[in-house]
C-alpha cells in the first residue's frame, strides 16, 4: 500500500518517493516551507521546531516537537503546523498573538531561531489548562538563541494571554485528530511498518527480524543525521496503544514503555509520593524532545548517561520484556549488560516498567552537567531510601556516567541498612571506591569519581526524613 | 511634534518576516532554483598528513553523484587564504583534523554524502602540533612578534617594575569559543542570465567573497557578483571564513553548468571552521599594598590554527586591550600567534580584546587577595581618569564616563548593601555560597587596519518618492539595516516605510569592508546620510521653487515638505520628487565616509588606532553549590555607554545578547580537542551554548543617559562587541563565590571557561588552602 500523506498546515503532501531516512525537517523545507530551519540536526537547538496535532480523547493537543528528529515517513497520516501556518490561522496579513509578542519585545535579531521559538510559543499559548499569568520556562527550554540572550523572548512568553473564545485555532483544539491506521509500505527499498497492536508487531518481527524499532525516534534520528545510519526495515512503534498506559495499582505502578516522557511528566507532576519525577523531568532534555521520546526508548538505548535509569533504579524498578510467545520480568539494574547493550533478545521488546510498592520514603534525583537546562549528564544519581523508625531498611544508590552502564553502588547500599541517613565516612569511602569512571569532553574521571560521594552528601544535607 | 525615526525604539526591520518564517537565508534559496546540485565534502581524519592518493572512482558510481570537485577543476588560483595565500581550496596536505580535500556534487544531499563516504584516501601521517605549549617549544608561529611597551620616562620595564613593593606572577589559559551562529555556513552559486557568476553567500564581507571567488575562477572582479541577503548570526565567523564555501560552489557551477548549493551541517561547520582563538597569558604584576598597580609585563600567545587568517590583528587587539579600563603606568605586552594543526582560528566578537582583558582581570584578582582588599576596591583604584593615556600613547577619550558608569552602576545595583548581605548569607550557609563582582569595559572602536575604515552607500529615489537604500554593510541580526533605515528616513524627511532596504550586493556598492569591528553603523551610517543629504539638497532647490522660498528655508519631515513658518501648507515628498524628475534633477547619489584621524605605528607601538572608546560595566551575582560546583546567576546589572542611541531596542538587544554570549564563553562553552587533534565537542549536544536558564532571573540593563559622542553619526556609539566583555563580571563572581568556601585564600585560580567542574576544583582548592592572616603571602 501507499504511505498516507502527511498534512502540513492543513495541506496534504504525498510521501511517495521519499527516502525513509529523510527527516520531517528536510521534507518540509524541500516543499518550500523554509521557515523551519536546521540548526544542529540533533534536537538541541529547536530551530526546527514544529507543532504536531495529537488526538486527545475528544479533542486535540498541540505538541511542539523537533522536526529534525522525526522521520518524514514516520509522520505519515499525521498533522503538523509550521511557522508559516501559524500566521495563516489568523488571516494572511495579521500576525498571531505569539508572533506579535515576539516582534513587540524585540525577540528576534538574526531571526534564524525565531520560527522554532514561534512554534514552541504557539503550542504553549494553546496548552490546555495553562493560565494567562503562568510562566513556564520549560515552554522554550528546547530552543537556543545565540543573539538575544533570551530576555526579550522570555518577556514575550510572559506577556502571552490566553486565546479568546472566537480564536479559530482554539476551536480546532475541540475537534479530534485521528491517529492514522496501521500501515505497511516499501519506500526507497526500505520496508516500513506502523503496527497498532502487539499482534501486528509480532508479525512485523516475523517478516523482518532485524528491523530497526523506532519509538520516539529521537535517538535513531541522530544516528541517521550525524552518522548516516541506514536501515533495511523500520518498524514504527508509536502507534501501539498497548505500550502507552500508566496503571496505578495497589501493589505497583506500571508504566508502558511507549509512554512519552512528557506524558509521564504530566501524570506525576506534583505527586507528593514521587517528587523524584518532578526533579527528573525538570532536568531531562527539553520539552521538544520529551514530547517524542519514550521511557522505553531511554532504557533500551542503554546509554550510561541516560537520565531515567538512575531515577528508576532508585525506585527499584523492574522491566518486563515481551515477545510473541510470552514475557519475562527482571530487575532494571540487571537489564543492562555492557556499554549500550541489554538483555533484549531478537524478537523481544521492552513492554513496561514496574515500580513496586511500597515506594521509597526518600527518593531523589541529582544531575551534574555543564548546563542546567537541556543538557546530557556528566554524572546522574538516583537515591531511594526505605526508612522505618529513623533507620534505613533498604537503600538504592544508582548512578549514571560513572561506568559502562547505569549502575548501583551496592557496597554503600549495604552499609546504609540499619543506619540513620547520614554521610558517614564509611559510606562515602565505599562510594568513592565504587567505580572507575573515565574522562571525556563532559568531565574528567576525577570529577566524576568525586561526584559519587558528593551527591550522596548533598542528599544527606538536604533531606530530613 | 517631530516624528524622528532616529532614537525611536523600533523592532528589527525584518521582525515580521522572522516570526512568520518568510525571512529568507542563503540556503532557503536552494529550493527556489531548478536543477540545483548539492555538495558534501570528502574529509580526512588526521590532524596533519600528506594526501598520497585520492581515488574517487567509487564515489562516482553512487547513484545520483554527478561529479567530484578537485584541484584540477580550478580555473584560477586554487587558494582561498584571505590574509595570505595559505589555504588551498583542495589541499594535498591536510593541516587540521577533518579537513575537506574534495567535494562531491550530487542530485541530492543524501547522494553527495553517500558518494563522499566511498572515497578512497591514502595519506601519510605527519607530526602534528596540537597545543600552544608545543608550538612555543617548537617555535611554530604564523607571524612576527607584536609588542607594545610604555613606561614612565621610558625607563626599562624591569626597572619600572622593580619600583613596586610587591610582585606576583601568573599564567592563565583562556579557552576559545565556537561561534555557533544558528545558520551554519552556506553559499549558492550559478551563472546568471547575463553570463555572470552570481553567488549568494552568508558572508559578512561580500567584497572579499567576490574577490576570492574571482581569484579562484581567474576572472576580474566585475565578472562576479556576491549577495549577502541576511545572515542567521555571524559574530565574526563569516568575516573571512565564508569565502571557502562560495568558492567551492562557484567552481562547481562552472564545471557543471548547474546551480550549486554548499551548506555545512552543524558537525561540519564545527569541524571545518575557525573559532575564537584560545590564548595563553603569562603575567608579572608589580603593585603596592594599597592595590595600586605599578607595572604589568605580559606575554600573550594565541592558538592561530593552521593558517594566518585574521590572527595577527586579533592578537593586536589583545595587546591593545590588555589594560581593559585600567591605568597601568608601566606596561609591556608582547604577543605571538602560534601555528598549530587545528582549524584556522578567526574573528569572533571582541576580536582578541576579551582574551587580553580576562588575563588582566585575573591579575587584578590576585593582587586583591594578596593585599587583602576586596577585588572591586583594587579595580576601582586603578580605573582610568581623564587625561590618562593608554600604553600605546592614545589619550583615553571620554575617561570621565568610566567614573560615571562605575559609580552609577554601583548605585543601580545597590552594590554595597548586597555585598554585606552576601557575606551574611555565606556565613550561615556551609554548602551554598554566593559571589558578586563588578568589572568595567573600555573597548576601542575602529578597524585597527586603518584603510578598512571606509564605507559607501547608494541611494535611489524614484519619481513617486519611494526610496531604495543600498549600503555596504551586511545584516547578521545586529540591527544594522534597522538603523540605516532610521538614518535614511530622517535624512530625507520621510516615514520609515518609504525606504526599502535592499540586500547587500557587490554590484551596488564596491570595495566594501567587512561588517565587523562593531563599525557597521559608524561607517555605513555616515555614508547613507551623505548620500541622502546630497539628494535632499537637490530636492530643497526644487521644493524652494515650488514653495516660493529659499532652499535653505525648506523643511522635510515625515513625507512632507514645507517652507519655514508654513508648516500648515506642506507639499508631499512625492510631489517634490516628481517635480525634480521632470526638471531633470538627479535622484540618485553615492555616499561615502572615511574615519578621520586614525593612525598607528606598529613598529613604535604608538598612535591613535581608535576613533573613540566604548564604555560599560556590569555587576553579576552568582550562587554556587559546594557539592558539585554547579551554579546559577541570580542577578545582573549593567550600565553601558552606547552614546545617544539611534535605535534603543536594537542597542538593548546587543548589550543583553553580547553579555550572555560572553557569559557562555566564560562558563559553559568548552572546546575540547583530543590527542589526535579531533574536536570532541563538535555538536550542540557536546558544546553547550547558554539557554534560557543562563539568562539571570533578575537582569537589569540600562543605557548611559545623555551620552552623545562627538564625531559619530547622530552621537551614537558602536555596540556590537563591547558588551561581550561585560561578562567578565560573571567569571569574577564565580571566583568570589568559590573563595567563600575557604577562609580568605591567598589565590583562587579558576580555569577558563569556568565550567561547573572548574568551579568545583576552585572551591575545593579554596577550602583546602584556607589561609590564616599571618600566613606568608604566596609571592615571589
Amino acid at each position: 500500500m501507499d504511505l498516507p500523506s502527511v498534512f502540513i498546515n492543513g495541506k496534504a503532501h504525498s510521501l511517495a518517493g521519499v527516502d525513509p531516512h529523510m527527516s520531517l525537517l528536510h521534507f518540509v523545507r524541500d516543499r518550500g516551507l523554509t521557515g523551519t530551519k536546521e540548526g544542529c540536526a540533533e534536537g538541541e537547538c529547536g530551530a526546527c521546531a514544529v507543532v504536531q496535532l495529537k488526538g486527545d480523547g475528544e479533542g486535540t493537543r498541540f505538541v511542539p516537537i523537533n522536526s529534525c528528529l522525526m522521520l518524514a515517513v514516520g509522520a505519515a497520516g499525521q498533522h503538523f503546523i509550521t511557522s508559516e501556518g501559524v500566521r495563516g490561522s489568523h488571516g494572511e496579513d495579521t500576525l498571531h498573538p505569539v508572533q506579535e509578542a515576539m516582534v513587540e519585545q524585540g525577540g528576534s535579531q538574526c531571526g534564524y531561531c525565531t520560527p522554532g521559538f514561534v512554534a514552541s510559543l504557539f503550542a504553549e499559548y494553546y496548552r490546555k489548562g495553562r493560565k494567562a499569568e503562568e510562566y513556564d520556562p520549560e515552554a522554550i527550554a528546547g530552543n537556543l538563541c545565540r543573539c538575544t540572550g533570551y530576555r526579550p523572548i522570555r518577556d514575550a512568553l510572559v506577556s502571552l494571554r490566553t486565546p479568546s473564545k472566537d480564536d479559530p485555532t482554539a476551536r480546532r483544539l475541540e475537534s479530534p485528530t485521528e491517529e492514522p491506521s496501521a500501515f505497511e509500505a516499501k519506500a526507497g527499498g526500505v520496508g516500513l511498518r506502523r503496527p497498532r497492536t502487539f499482534d501486528e508487531l509480532w508479525q512485523a518481527f516475523a517478516d523482518a527480524p532485524t528491523a530497526k524499532l523506532v519509538a520516539g525516534g529521537t535517538d535513531v534520528a541522530v544516528a541517521i543525521n550525524h552518522f548516516n545510519a541506514r536501515f533495511d526495515n523500520i518498524v514504527l512503534l508509536d502507534g501501539i496503544d498497548a505500550l502507552k498506559g500508566i496503571d496505578e495499582r495497589d501493589d505497583a505502578i506500571v508504566l508502558g514503555a511507549g509512554v512519552s516522557l512528557s506524558d509521564l511528566e504530566h501524570h506525576f507532576h506534583g505527586r507528593a509520593d514521587l517528587p523524584i519525577f518532578d526533579e527528573l523531568f525538570s532536568l531531562f532534555s527539553s520539552r521538544l524532545i520529551r514530547n517524542r521520546a519514550t521511557l522505553g526508548g531511554n532504557l533500551v538505548n542503554a546509554s550510561p548517561i541516560g537520565d531515567s535509569p538512575p531515577a528508576l533504579m532508585a525506585l527499584d524498578a523492574q522491566v518486563t520484556l515481551a515477545h510473541s510467545e510470552g514475557e519475562r520480568t527482571l530487575e532494571l539494574a540487571d537489564f543492562f549488560t555492557a556499554y549500550r547493550q541489554t538483555k533484549l533478545q531478537p524478537g523481544e521488546i521492552l513492554a513496561r516498567v514496574t515500580l513496586p510498592k511500597p515506594l521509597p520514603d526518600v527518593a531523589r534525583f541529582y544531575k551534574v552537567s555543564k548546563r542546567v537546562m537541556d543538557d546530557i549528564s556528566t554524572v546522574a544519581a538516583g537515591f531511594g531510601l526505605w526508612i522505618e523508625g529513623g533507620r534505613i531498611t533498604k537503600a538504592r544508590l544508582a548512578y549514571g556516567g560513572v561506568a559502562a552502564t547505569p549502575v548501583r553502588a551496592k557496597d554503600a547500599e549495604a552499609l546504609l541498612v540499619g543506619q540513620p541517613l547520614s554521610a558517614t565516612g564509611a559510606v562515602l569511602k565505599a562510594l568513592g571506591d565504587a567505580f572507575a569512571p573515565m574522562s571525556d569532553h563532559r568531565g574528567s574521571a576525577e570529577y566524576r569519581q568525586a561526584m559519587v560521594p558528593r551527591l550522596f552528601e548533598k542528599l544527606a544535607a538536604e533531606v530530613r526524613p | 511634534m517631530t516624528r524622528r525615526a532616529v532614537g525611536r525604539a523600533i523592532s528589527h526591520e525584518s521582525a515580521r518576516e522572522h516570526v512568520t518564517g518568510e525571512a529568507l537565508y542563503t540556503d532557503d534559496l536552494a529550493v527556489r532554483f531548478a536543477n540545483v546540485l548539492h555538495a558534501w565534502p570528502i574529509c580526512v581524519d588526521q590532524a596533519h598528513a600528506r594526501v598520497r592518493v585520492l581515488d574517487v572512482t567509487a564515489c562516482l558510481e553512487v547513484e545520483g553523484v554527478v561529479t567530484v570537485l578537485q584541484g584540477e577543476d580550478v580555473p584560477g588560483v586554487g587558494n582561498v587564504g584571505a590574509a595570505r595565500q595559505d589555504e588551498p581550496l583542495f589541499p594535498k596536505e591536510v593541516q587540521h583534523y577533518g579537513q575537506a580535500i574534495a567535494w562531491v556534487l550530487g542530485e541530492t544531499e543524501a547522494a553527495a554524502r553517500a558518494g563522499a563516504l566511498k572515497a578512497k584516501v591514502d595519506v601519510e601521517a605527519l607530526p602534528a602540533i596540537l597545543t600552544i605549549e608545543d608550538a612555543i617549544a617548537q617555535e611554530s608561529f604564523l607571524a612576527h612578534e607584536l609588542k607594545i611597551e610604555r613606561t614612565k620616562n621610558d625607563a626599562p620595564i624591569d626597572k619600572a617594575m622593580a619600583k613596586g613593593t610587591r610582585r606576583l606572577r601568573g599564567e592563565l589559559f583562556v579557552g576559545g569559543q565556537e561561534h555557533f551562529y544558528l545558520e551554519a555556513q552556506a553559499a549558492l552559486a550559478y551563472v546568471d542570465e547575463d553570463g555572470q557568476l552570481f553567488v549568494h553567500a552568508s558572508t559578512q564581507h561580500p567584497t572579499e567573497t567576490q574577490l576570492i571567488v574571482a581569484r579562484v575562477l581567474g576572472v576580474p572582479s566585475h565578472a562576479v557578483t556576491c549577495q549577502s541577503l541576511r545572515m542567521g548570526g555571524a559574530f565574526g565567523g563569516k568575516e573571512v571564513q565564508a569565502n571557502t564555501w562560495a568558492a567551492v560552489a562557484a567552481v562547481g557551477t562552472l564545471k557543471t553548468g548547474r546551480p550549486v548549493r554548499v551548506r555545512l551541517d552543524r558537525a561540519h561547520d564545527m569541524k571545518l571552521t575557525g573559532k575564537r582563538h584560545p590564548f595563553l597569558g603569562r603575567y608579572d604584576v608589580a603593585f603596592e599594598d594599597d592595590g595600586t598597580i605599578v607595572g604589568l609585563d605580559v606575554q600573550l600567545y594565541s592558538d592561530g590554527g593552521y593558517s594566518l587568517d585574521l590572527s595577527q590583528p586579533v592578537l593586536a587587539r589583545g595587546l591593545f586591550h590588555i589594560d581593559n579600563a585600567y591605568h597601568l603606568p608601566n606596561l609591556r605586552v608582547t604577543g605571538r600567534v602560534c601555528k598549530t594543526h587545528k582549524t584556522s582560528q578567526t574573528a569572533f566578537r571582541g576580536f582578541g580584546g576579551p582574551q587580553g582583558m580576562v588575563v588582566v582581570e585575573d591579575a587584578f584578582d590576585r593582587v586583591a587577595r594578596a593585599t587583602g582588599l576586596a577585588p572591586h576596591q583594587v579595580r576601582e583604584a586603578n580605573l582610568y581618569k581623564p587625561g590618562d593615556r593608554t600604553h600605546y600613547g592614545m589619550e583615553v577619550l571620554g575617561a570621565e564616563r568610566l567614573q560615571r558608569i562605575w559609580n552609577g552602576l554601583k548605585e543601580q545595583a545597590d552594590f554595597d548593601a548586597r555585598w554585606d548581605a552576601i557575606e551574611a548569607f555565606n556565613a550561615s550557609n556551609p554548602h551554598t555560597k554566593r559571589g558578586m563582582a563588578i568589572t568595567p569595559v573600555k573597548f576601542g572602536i575602529s578597524f585597527t587596519t586603518a584603510f578598512f575604515n571606509q564605507a559607501g552607500a547608494l541611494v535611489l529615489v524614484y519619481a513617486d518618492g519611494s526610496i531604495q537604500l543600498n549600503h555596504g554593510g551586511t545584516e547578521m541580526g545586529q540591527g544594522l539595516h534597522t538603523k540605516m533605515l532610521q538614518i535614511a528616513a530622517d535624512a530625507l524627511g520621510v516615514p520609515l516605510d518609504s525606504v526599502r532596504m535592499m540586500a547587500t550586493r557587490t554590484d551596488k556598492v564596491p570595495n566594501t569592508s567587512a561588517t565587523a569591528a562593531s563599525s557597521g553603523t559608524d561607517l555605513n551610517g555616515q555614508a547613507v546620510r551623505d548620500a541622502c543629504e546630497q539628494i535632499r539638497e537637490r530636492l530643497a532647490q526644487v521644493a524652494g521653487t515650488l514653495l516660493g522660498c529659499h532652499a535653505d528655508d525648506v523643511f522635510f519631515e515625515d513625507g512632507q515638505v514645507w517652507a519655514a513658518g508654513k508648516r500648515d501648507a506642506p507639499v508631499e515628498f512625492g510631489a517634490v520628487t516628481k517635480a525634480a524628475y521632470l526638471q531633470r534633477v538627479p535622484l540618485l547619489a553615492a555616499g561615502y565616509y572615511r574615519t578621520p584621524n586614525i593612525h598607528y605605528d606598529e613598529e613604535a607601538g604608538r598612535g591613535k588606532p581608535f576613533h573613540y572608546f566604548a564604555y560599560g560595566a556590569a555587576v553579576t551575582e552568582v550562587e554556587v553549590d559546594g557539592f558539585t560546583g554547579q551554579y546559577r546567576f541570580k542577578r545582573v546589572d549593567i550600565l553601558h555607554d552606547v552614546g545617544d542611541s539611534i535605535s534603543p531596542k536594537v542597542d538593548l538587544g546587543q548589550v543583553e545578547g553580547g553579555f550572555i554570549q560572553g557569559l557562555g564563553w566564560l562558563t559553559r562553552e568548552e572546546l575540547r580537542w583530543n590527542n589526535q587533534g579531533r574536536l570532541t565537542t563538535a555538536g550542540a549536544s557536546t558544546y553547550k551554548l547558554p539557554t534560557l536558564d543562563e539568562c539571570p532571573a533578575d537582569f537589569r540593563v540600562k543605557l548611559l543617559p545623555k551620552a552623545a559622542e562627538p564625531g559619530v553619526i547622530h552621537g551614537s556609539k558602536a555596540v556590537g562587541e563591547p558588551p561581550f566583555m561585560l561578562a567578565l563580571s560573571a567569571r569574577e563572581a564565580l571566583r568570589q563565590a568559590a573563595a567563600a568556601f575557604g577562609d580568605a585564600p591567598q589565590e583562587v585560580p579558576v580555569a577558563c571557561p569556568a565550567t561547573p567542574e572548574a568551579v568545583y576544583w576552585a572551591l575545593q582548592a579554596a577550602s583546602a588552602s584556607s589561609a590564616a592572616a599571618d600566613r606568608p603571602a604566596a609571592e615571589e
